[in-house]
């Protein structure tokens, strides 16, 4: 192909460019100030904080707040830092993840290549669940918890999270899969391999975008979820979330604005770090089967 | 007893019935083709044979078992689809592996049966690869290969050559008759081509709605159709099918073709009991392209050459003949010239009718009457 085809928009004059740029430069830095005086901030000594002028760079620099808040801060009662619950997350949110993803697909896999009477109204059912809004399910989900003797534990999160989880992973596997030939199930079928091993043997292995989509997906819902934290973790398995709101909101002694940016910080970082590892495969993924070819 | 034999074999999806009481077999050694317009049922035909689906009634045997509740892969049978259907993930061996594999045959055994069904391929040099590095034709010989690989009763084709570019289709064609004649196993072929039916087939079974229209020999099909749908379908360019009446010449039945200014009267010889019915009531002459010539390109054996002067509409050459159409009964004709040199579009030129290969149908039940 010829370099001058793929230059596919029309030629715009120069003036045009120039405001283009200015408005698209004038976006990109108001979305990065806020995460600029985070970082400014966080590494600066309180004193500097209070002096006002929160876009400076610092005078003295220090990681004192980050292993503070990582460390030593007090949440709600102990000073515990945000460490253990750090440690909740992450207890939470990797099973949460790998059975929900796992599922979905198992799901879309029956969904589209196992077809039974029905399955159009199964899968508007669980389509309709990626719709209810959490502060709905609440109740109920209190009360299953606790007959399930799951109340205030990870594993209840855990299991909270899959639950609301699984209309989306299927969603994202039904929709990969329903592409994927069904003659390459047949054949295995003929050769004689089963349910889990044509699975297993066949499908997985070319469900690498998707499963990359999924797992963003519901690592970024997982961790950032409050809510339901909030309502049905004890101390001990509350996740980061919460630890964080704890920390900022705790109402004993001075404010420490660069304790809070940095435990904010490290608050966001794991699904930053999902994003920028496999972020490339996001935009793909969700596009994949929009456009033939 | 037939190899496979298939008895009054319906299947509905719904209220939909799309094979409406099918029966066919098949020799051991044979090559069945199942040719017919698209929609017909002869992909639902081969899955109901590969158990992929279910049957509503009738009944399936393979090598006198009944397989009708038997799972696909119990009935030792190998399928070779219309887009291949390799699994992209594994490399060409470990997909001709792959029914091996599942069976529990051990890696030395597997080894050895790719390396053998290699070389009949001629993939030697592929095993390594992926399926998305290869070729059309290349994946076309592994999708052969894993079928051959298991060594089964019965070989099952899904309109395998359809993907491929016309020259390749036809050297695969090629190789396919090859394959069978070498390896002597039962095959039941799906496609669309009624060349491929004919090159491939030693029998061929013409589908429509459902309904068998024909089962016979290449040649018995061809030069015998069933009905006007057989006659229409088998055969390129198609049989050309006018509308005609017999009526009582002086020495034998003759067919009268009415045209614009008198009707046209070919003689027609040698005419069995069942067409002297029709005297005087209408019927529908068939008559093929090559059978429509040109003085000198008659066939010299044909005893009974009509001629008649038409005019041309069409000259589409096309190399080795000269297809020529004009006008007749209201119908477009097209006949086959050996010499085309001097024909120009509009004028009259004589047309020789070889009368020994004309086919009868009757125009209310569409069914051959001689």
């Amino acid at each position: 192909m010829s370099a001058s085809s793929t230059d596919t928009a029309l030629r715009t004059g120069t003036l045009a460019r120039v405001l283009i740029y200015t408005v698209l430069i004038v976006f990109a830095v108001y979305y990065l100030l806020p995460l600029f005086v985070m970082l400014v901030n966080s590494v600066k000594p309180l004193e500097e904080i209070r002096q006002g002028n929160m876009l400076a760079f610092p005078r003295v620099f220090t990681f004192e707040p980050w292993i503070k808040a990582w460390g030593t801060a007090q949440i709600g009662v102990q000073p515990t830092g945000l460490k253990p619950y750090f440690v909740n997350s992450l207890m939470m949110v990797i099973p949460a993840v790998a059975i929900s993803t796992f599922m979905g697909a198992v799901n879309g896999y029956v969904l589209t290549k196992w077809q039974f009477p029905g399955h159009r109204v199964v899968f508007g059912l669980m389509l309709f669940s990626c719709f209810i809004p959490f502060q709905i399910v609440l109740i109920p989900m209190a009360k299953i918890l606790g007959l399930l003797h799951l109340a205030g534990t990870t594993s209840g999160l855990v299991l909270v999270h899959v639950v609301y989880g699984l209309g989306f992973t299927t969603l994202f596997f039904r929709n990969y899969y329903d592409a994927f030939p069904t003659e390459l199930i047949r054949a295995a079928t003929m050769d004689g391999a089963g349910f889990f091993r044509i699975f297993r043997r066949i499908l997985l292995p070319s469900s690498g975008p998707i499963i990359v989509v999924t797992v963003i997906w519901q690592f970024t819902n997982v961790w950032n979820d409050f809510l339901f934290g909030a309502s049905f973790a004890d101390f001990d398995s509350q996740p980061m979330t919460v630890a964080l709101n704890n920390l900022v909101s705790s109402s004993t002694g001075v404010k420490e604005y660069n304790v809070h940016f940095a435990g904010a910080i490290l608050a966001a970082l794991p699904t930053l770090i999902v994003y920028i590892v496999s972020g490339r495969y996001f935009v793909r993924g969700l596009m994949a089967g929009a456009v033939k070819g | 007893m037939s190899f496979l034999e298939i008895k009054d074999l319906h299947k509905r999806f719904g209220s939909v019935e799309v094979l409406k009481g099918v029966d066919i077999g098949i020799e051991e050694g044979g090559f069945l083709v199942l040719v017919g317009p698209s929609g017909c049922g002869k992909s639902t035909l081969l899955n109901s044979i590969a158990g992929l689906e279910s049957i509503t009634s009738g009944e399936i045997r393979i090598d006198g078992k009944i397989v009708n509740d038997l799972h696909p892969s119990k009935r030792d049978i190998a399928m070779v689809f219309q887009s291949y259907a390799l699994y992209p993930s594994m490399s060409v061996g470990e997909n001709i592996a792959f029914g091996l594999e599942m069976r529990g045959v051990s890696k030395a055994e597997r080894e050895a049966a790719i390396g053998k069904v290699a070389t009949m391929l001629q993939i030697e040099h592929l095993l390594k690869r992926r399926p998305g590095q290869l070729s059309g034709g290349q994946r076309q010989r592994v999708a052969m290969g894993r079928a051959l690989v298991r060594d089964p009763k019965l070989f099952l084709f899904d309109e395998p050559l359809s993907n491929l570019d016309a020259k390749l289709r036809v050297d695969m064609r090629t190789e396919i008759k090859r394959l069978h004649h070498k390896l002597g196993t039962t095959i039941v072929y799906v496609t669309h081509d009624q060349i491929e039916a004919m090159t491939l087939a030693t029998q061929i079974a013409v589908l429509k709605d459902g309904i068998l229209q024909q089962v016979g020999s290449p040649d018995e099909v061809y030069s015998k159709p069933a009905n006007m749908f057989v006659a229409d379908f088998m055969g390129s360019p198609t049989m050309n099918l006018i509308e005609a009446t017999i009526s009582q010449g002086t020495d034998c039945l003759s067919v009268e073709i009415p045209q614009e200014d008198r009707s046209l009267s070919l003689p027609v010889p040698n005419a069995p009991l069942s067409l002297r019915d029709y005297t005087g009531r209408p019927v529908v002459l068939g008559i093929r392209p090559e059978d429509i010539t040109d003085l000198d390109g008659a066939d010299p054996r044909a005893e009974h050459i009509a001629q008649a002067d038409c005019s041309v509409e069409v000259v589409e050459p096309t190399g080795a003949d000269t297809f020529v159409v004009t006008q007749l009964g209201g119908k477009e004709v097209t006949g086959r010239m050996r010499n085309a040199s001097g024909l120009s579009v509009g004028s009259r030129v004589p047309f020789a009718f070889n009368m020994g290969k004309t086919h009868f149908f009757d125009p209310a039940t569409e069914l051959r009457i001689a």
